[in-house]
């Protein structure tokens, strides 16, 4: 029913205020109350009455039925405690992220045919094992030899297969397209990295991979954290982690390109790594190898690299201008500080901002 | 019109015998047509309010939005969608069971009658399903030559006002608005006091110098002959249509939105009735002579959840049903009458037993004549509000969330729900003077019966109905016990307190 879909849409662009301004105010939001699993799930619906002539609500009486309610607790509302707010998918906050911040959409880099070997088997071909045996091809061929050479006879007729007349059934490569995606995110987690910077990291991490999310059907994602060593672990690892130690930013690097290498073949995902640190790196030759790192075994291969740094306290760390000053203008290096909880967005936009 | 999804076999079967079953009972309804859909197409119908298209607007993707999130999370299923129209056309949920279904179609038979035989419906368009179609188009077409955004402003201060039609026109012929287009073109406007001209010779024609002082002398001479309107006329949004300045596809909008207005009045006002119609004969129809022992435990739980009550609200299924069970029994005891009236023992009351079986004859003869209003002013008893617990709140809307029981009296119950049906439980309007203060002003009045209106929105409507008037609005109302003169004049709004003794003298 797409003219039903035409109103749904306008109601939901007055809903972001981008028509009907002047509507704004008579919008609010109903509560209904559902489950999504066993947790107890607040809706809210936005809701948007038109006024018209009406009574006082506080004014009046109505009538209910049944017990009604001795102090007002009661009710077709169970809901207490757990509440989860459950408002838009995250398709729909990633379509509004995009608006907001006008973001291009990515373009897959040239990954949208690739050659697999899985294809169907539709060819035909003179070698194969026997499971593969092409019946029907085969006798055809035996029947067209034995006639050419004269041997066969319609008054007794009886078919022998030679070697040659033999077909076997076999993979055509069939171009499948694919867009997948593989996002890596580091985050270096010395101890000047506290929970209010991991708190921005989080966040961040968030609206990325909603973002690329939307254009890739299946995204993966690697989570990396290094101090003075580096070690792949889960997501909620990650966030939770407190490790506290010094910073070998290469470290990093150098697992991420292994990584990289073993599971996800360049030829098969479109690749991003997100680094998020304070910037304070060990040395300054370490800093060196991180750009050799990126330079020849990292950049080559990913659609996008984005370098957050995060302040943390009094330290101001100087692998920001590092990477700025080796990639003054590099298409696919972005970088960004995120002083703040506003500077996420900042961050976003930049690091989304290219359509890569 | 929608695709055409004529049942599967099995159901098209069932379908034949219910319809029978419901015409061996007494039902009489137009051609019923079933069809079915899915849960997207259900809820697009929902929104919609049974029709498969409407005009473009957002109030339908927001209903829309609200029920696709609500069945998600699996609040609710609407099972079925039945319209007032010839044939009648009724819409099954594909995927429920088949005797979901059957439950189904026996309760839209139970609607298809009460639409065909209720009085209150008996001036209502049964083409309206082509009506409807008609009507987007139009305003589609609207949209396109205007804008999007021009004609939804419109539309939307002709829906602030859509209640203040004139629920009495039920009794009256109201022929469909006059086909105001033929014989007009677009370009040209028709307004008293104007000549009718094309819109880019107008400023000429009428120049707006000329065009007041037409409508002085024109405002001079209706006040002199009588006064304007005679009486106080319900029917605003008719009034608007006639006599508003207004240019003529914005005339065709408010002709659509009156129209259907007075489409879904009748709907409006027979809501508890209907249902408890639709429900009474589903049941009768399922237990009696539809349900295989098998189906009878799952029949239970689905009819269960249909008129089951959430503490503290009222549900108008279970209300409409058990009151039309009521009447039943009482006809059939005999439970009727001066007599009855008249006796006050409560021990003869209840072992009351005539014998006399008028039952069935009488809630068909109910389901004729009655609205909701008259249904429960008439049939309401003291007995029946204890068994059936009702209530009255302390807060206006009863939606029990914090309903707290402020009185189980009989005489305080029946007045509340009366009130909260009169009107739709919304304020009578009415418009008293369409020249007020001879300045061709609106004058509207609020028949104020003890309750405030809502300020805020007050003021808002008569920002919209400025709008279309293109003159200050008034409407006379009480505040606080004061007589308040509301107003808008285009620009800001007024309040004046006055005197209404001395006022009643114009």
């Amino acid at each position: 029913m797409s003219r039903i879909q035409s109103d749904v849409n306008r109601f939901k662009q007055i809903v972001r205020g981008r028509v009907r301004d002047e509507l704004r105010k008579h919008l609010g939001q109903q509560e209904m109350f559902g489950r999504q699993g066993k947790n107890i799930v607040s809706i809210p619906i936005p809701h948007l009455e038109l006024p018209h002539f009406a009574h006082d609500p506080g004014a009046g009486k109505g009538v209910g039925q049944g017990d009604g309610d001795g102090d007002g607790r009661k009710a077709g509302n169970e809901a207490g405690q757990h509440l989860l707010e459950a408002e838009f998918s995250v398709e729909e906050l990633a379509h509004m992220l995009g608006e907001a911040l006008e973001l291009p959409r990515i373009r897959p880099k040239g990954r949208d045919e690739l050659d697999t070997n899985a294809g169907r088997y539709t060819g035909v071909s003179t070698v194969g094992p026997e499971s593969l045996r092409h019946y029907k091809r085969s006798y055809r061929n035996a029947l067209k030899r034995l006639i050419a050479t004269g041997a066969y006879d319609r008054g007794r007729p009886s078919i022998v297969l030679e070697r040659v007349d033999k077909r076997y059934r076999t993979w055509k490569p069939r171009q499948q397209p694919t867009a997948n995606a593989v996002i890596v995110y580091v985050m270096d987690v010395s101890g000047s990295m506290g929970a209010d910077q991991k708190e921005l990291v989080r966040i961040a991490s968030f609206w990325l991979d909603a973002w690329i999310s939307s254009h890739y059907h299946g995204v993966r994602s690697v989570y990396v954290v290094h101090d003075a060593a580096a070690k792949e672990v889960d997501r909620d690892t990650f966030f939770r982690i407190r490790e506290s130690g010094g910073t070998v930013i290469s470290s990093a690097y150098e697992l991420v390109v292994r990584i990289l290498a073993e599971r996800f073949p360049a030829e098969d995902w479109n690749l991003y790594l997100f680094h998020f640190s304070d910037g304070e790196n060990y040395s300054r030759q370490d800093t060196e190898k991180c750009m050799q790192l990126l330079d020849k075994r990292l950049l080559p291969y990913l659609n996008l690299f984005g370098y957050g740094q995060v302040e943390s306290y009094g330290t101001s760390g100087d692998f920001f201008e590092a990477v700025e000053r080796h990639y003054p203008n590099d298409e696919k290096v972005t970088m960004a500080h995120i002083p703040d909880r506003d500077a996420i967005v900042g961050c976003i936009k930049t690091f989304l901002g290219k359509g890569r | 019109m929608m695709k055409q999804n004529p049942l599967p076999l099995e159901l098209a079967l069932a379908q034949e015998r219910i319809e029978k079953i419901a015409a061996d009972f007494g039902l009489t309804f137009f051609r019923t047509v079933f069809e079915m859909v899915d849960y997207r197409q259900m809820n697009a119908l929902a929104a919609y309010g049974g029709f498969p298209t409407r005009y473009p607007h957002y109030r339908f993707g927001m209903e829309y939005n609200q029920l696709s999130k609500s069945y998600e999370y699996g609040l609710h299923k609407i099972y079925e969608m039945v319209i007032n129209n010839d044939p009648t056309y009724a819409y099954l949920l594909e995927g429920n069971t088949m005797l979901d279904q059957k439950l189904v179609m026996a309760h839209v038979y139970g609607h298809a009658d009460f639409f065909r035989n209720n009085m209150y419906f008996s001036q209502t368009n049964r083409k309206m399903i082509d009506a409807m179609a008609n009507h987007a188009t139009r305003i589609r077409r609207y949209q396109e030559r205007y804008g999007v955004e021009r004609v939804e402003r419109f539309i939307d201060a002709c829906l602030s006002v859509e209640d203040l039609i004139d629920p009495a026109s039920i009794f009256r012929r109201t022929s469909p608005p006059r086909e105001l287009s033929a014989g007009l073109e677009e370009e040209e406007t028709m307004v008293p006091g104007r000549m009718p001209a094309k819109s880019y010779m107008d400023r000429y024609v009428n120049p707006p110098e000329y065009v007041r002082q037409q409508r002085e002398k024109l405002a001079k001479r209706k006040e002199e002959t009588r006064k304007f309107p005679r009486h106080p006329e319900r029917d605003v949004l008719g009034f608007m249509m006639e006599h508003a300045p207004l240019d003529n596809w914005e005339r065709d909008v408010v002709g659509i939105i009156r129209e259907e207005a007075y489409y879904f009045l009748p709907q409006r006002q027979t809501k508890v009735m209907n249902e408890g119609w639709a429900s009474y004969w589903h049941s009768r129809i399922m237990t009696g002579k539809v349900l295989t022992d098998a189906e009878v435990i799952d029949y239970a739980d689905h009819h269960s959840g249909t008129v089951a009550t959430q503490p503290g609200r009222l549900n108008p299924y279970k209300l409409g049903l058990e009151l039309f069970r009521d009447i039943e029994r009482r006809w059939d005891m005999g439970q009727f009458g001066p007599a009855w009236e008249a006796c006050e023992s409560m021990a003869e009351r209840n072992n009351w037993d005539r014998k006399t079986g008028a039952g069935r004859d009488k809630i068909f003869e109910v389901r004729r004549i009655h609205s909701d209003i008259t249904f429960l002013d008439e049939f309401l008893t003291p007995e029946f509000c204890d068994a059936q617990r009702l209530f009255v709140s302390k807060n206006k809307d009863g939606k029990g969330q914090k309903a707290v029981v402020a009185s189980r009296e009989f005489k305080e119950v029946k007045q509340a729900m009366l009130f909260q049906f009169s009107n739709g439980g919304r304020p009578v309007i009415e418009l008293v003077d369409a020249n007020y203060a001879n300045r061709s002003e609106l004058l509207l009045r609020h028949r104020h019966v003890g309750v405030d209106l809502r300020w805020d929105w007050a003021a808002d409507v008569l920002a919209q109905l400025n709008r279309i008037w293109r003159r200050p609005v008034r409407l006379e109302t009480a505040r606080d016990g004061k007589s308040v003169r509301l107003g808008h004049d285009g620009q800001n709004v007024t309040e004046e307190v006055f005197d209404k003794k001395k006022a009643a003298g114009s």
